[in-house]
C-alpha cells in the first residue's frame, strides 16, 4: 500500500472507499428480489471491509486514512418461497430468493453518501487554506 | 536575519501545528465508517507550550551548530466518545466537524497574524 503522505491521501482514498461502499449497494439493491432454484447459486448481499491504514505506525502521528481490503457476502440465508408455478422452482415447488434487505442497504447508501460528502467538504476546506497559505506575505 | 526569524517563530509554529491537527482530524473524518477505529486529537495548548520550552538550542559561540529541530513529536491523545457505537468506532460527526471547523478558523487567523507581521516588516524595509 502506497504511503499516506497529506490530506489528498486521507481524504482521496476514504473516498474511494465509501465509493466502493456505494457500488456494493448498488448491485445489492440491483439484485434484490432475484430468485433461483438452487441455494448455492442464490445471491448473497455484499459488503466492503474496511481497513484502517496509518501514515507510520511507529511515529503514531495520528495520521491515517481507510482502504477496503476485501468485498465479503453476508452470513444469511437466502429466503426459501414456495412458487410451483417457477419455471426455476425445484422439485418441491420452492424458489430461493437473493438475501438482500433493501431497508438496510438504503440505510447503507444513505450514510456511504453523507460520509463521501464529508470527505469532499474537508479536502475543499484545506485546499482553499493551502492557496492562502502559499500566498502569505503577499 | 535570525530576528526576523524569532519575530515569525511563534506564529509559524502555530500555523504547523494547526495544519498538523487539520489532518489529524481529516483522519478521524476519513475513518468514520471504520468499525474499531478509536479517534485522535492533539492538545494544541499543550504541544503549544512544548514548543516555547523545547525551542531551538541556544548556542554560546560561533562555533557551536545551531539547531531547530522539536526533540519530541507531538504527542497524540484518543477523544473520550460521548456516545460510544456499537462497532467500537469513537468517530462522532459532530464533534469531529465541530473541531474541524474551528480549528480551520483558527489556522485562517494565525496565517492573518503572520501576514500583519510580514506586511509591516516590509513597509519598514521599504520605508514608506
Amino acid at each position: 500500500m502506497p504511503d499516506v503522505k497529506n490530506i489528498f491521501d486521507i481524504a482521496g482514498r476514504s473516498m474511494a472507499s465509501q465509493m466502493i461502499r456505494l457500488n456494493t449497494v448498488a448491485s445489492n439493491l440491483a439484485n434484490a428480489g432475484a430468485v433461483t432454484g438452487d441455494k448455492d447459486n442464490a445471491f448473497r448481499a455484499l459488503k466492503p471491509v474496511f481497513e484502517t491504514q496509518f501514515a507510520d505506525q511507529l511515529k503514531r502521528t495520528g495520521v491515517s486514512t481507510v482502504d477496503v481490503v476485501d468485498v465479503k457476502p453476508v452470513l444469511r440465508e437466502p429466503e426459501r418461497v414456495y412458487m410451483p408455478q417457477h419455471p426455476e422452482s425445484d422439485e418441491d415447488g420452492y424458489v430461493f430468493r437473493a438475501a438482500v434487505d433493501e431497508n438496510e442497504e438504503m440505510v447503507e447508501m444513505l450514510e456511504a453518501s453523507r460520509q463521501y460528502q464529508n470527505n469532499v467538504e474537508v479536502v475543499s476546506t484545506l485546499r482553499s487554506l493551502m492557496m492562502r497559505t502559499i500566498t502569505m506575505g503577499k | 536575519m535570525n530576528k526576523i526569524g524569532n519575530y515569525l517563530d511563534f506564529h509559524g509554529q502555530a500555523l504547523q501545528l494547526r495544519s498538523r491537527r487539520n489532518e489529524v482530524l481529516a483522519s478521524n473524518i476519513a475513518n468514520a465508517a471504520t468499525p474499531h477505529f478509536k479517534a485522535r486529537d492533539l492538545d494544541f495548548e499543550r504541544e503549544m507550550q512544548r514548543n516555547i520550552k523545547h525551542g531551538p538550542l541556544r548556542t554560546t559561540n560561533d562555533v557551536h551548530f545551531p539547531t531547530n529541530t522539536h526533540p519530541l513529536r507531538e504527542q497524540m491523545l484518543f477523544r473520550d466518545p460521548i456516545n460510544p457505537s456499537l462497532d467500537g468506532n469513537t468517530v462522532e460527526m459532530a464533534v469531529e466537524q465541530m473541531e474541524f471547523s474551528e480549528n480551520v478558523v483558527r489556522y485562517q487567523t494565525t496565517l492573518q497574524f503572520l501576514n500583519n507581521r510580514i506586511s509591516g516588516l516590509m513597509s519598514a524595509i521599504k520605508g514608506e
